[in-house]
């Protein structure tokens, strides 16, 4: 089966992000392929660099980068919400004058209508959030 | 393109959050991909559809406006919920757009014709 994820909500203050990581982790193991997981509204933060959590906790952005590379994921992140919470890569930099970026590997900026193909192209598109 | 059936499903009060703001953001969205696009209100979401908004005091840009807008864009099937309203002593009339005031059941029947639901 053809799965997509939307993931509403930022790391560690929600449990949203940690079930959404375990999730596609199954989704995987049993052999059904991701179409895209896309990150919206404070999910967004899923997907800064900058984020240094303590050494004996879960890294849950490096996770995130991993998996994609394990697993040539599609993950995207919403532009208007990403530049509301400061989320930037380098065409964001460029474009709206900031002196940064700080998005993770694995990780590519694209709009809303990214969802909405992903709900058009999945056979389910599962949301984790509050 | 295909068209699905997408429902945005709206639980949370307007202001409060961002969840009903970005959640229309998705509805225009879809329906810019000419989805069969759907929204229904339940629990506090049915706030978001309150007549009389006023943002200004909490210096939050207002949407009330943007639901009249929704039919330019074809979206047109509003459902809300009929307990969520008498729970908070509101009624249709108390709402800034036409709408069918369904039950939870029905709206949960709903909910099982479409192909995607999107939780906000």
């Amino acid at each position: 089966m053809k799965f997509s994820i939307l993931v509403n909500e930022g790391p560690y203050t929600h449990q949203a992000s940690d079930t959404a990581y375990q999730f596609a982790k199954a989704v995987l193991a049993k052999g059904h392929e991701i179409f895209r997981i896309f990150y919206y509204h404070d999910g967004v933060n899923n997907a800064t660099r900058l984020t240094t959590p303590p050494q004996d906790d879960r890294n849950i952005v490096a996770r995130w980068s991993k998996l994609a590379e394990e697993h040539k994921l599609d993950m995207v992140v919403c532009v208007a919400a990403a530049q509301r919470r400061g989320i930037v890569d380098e065409g964001e930099m460029k474009r709206n004058g900031k002196d940064a970026t700080n998005l993770a590997p694995g990780f590519r900026i694209s709009g809303l209508g990214q969802l909405i193909e992903a709900g058009i192209q999945s056979d389910r598109l599962v949301v984790f959030g509050d | 393109m295909t068209t699905k059936k997408f429902m945005m499903v709206n639980r949370k009060a307007p202001y409060g959050t961002i969840y009903a703001w970005e959640a229309l953001e998705v509805v225009l969205i879809a329906a810019a991909f000419e989805q069969d696009v759907s929204l229904a209100f339940l629990d506090d979401g049915v706030y978001q559809l309150k007549k009389g908004q006023q943002t200004k005091g909490i210096e939050i840009k207002g949407f009330e406006k943007t639901w009249g807008a929704l039919e330019d864009y074809d979206v047109t099937q509003l459902y809300v919920a009929r307990e969520s309203l008498e729970e908070r002593g509101l009624s249709a009339e108390d709402l800034t757009v036409p709408v069918e005031v369904l039950s939870r059941a029905d709206i949960g029947k709903l909910m099982e014709e479409q192909d995607v639901l999107l939780s906000f």
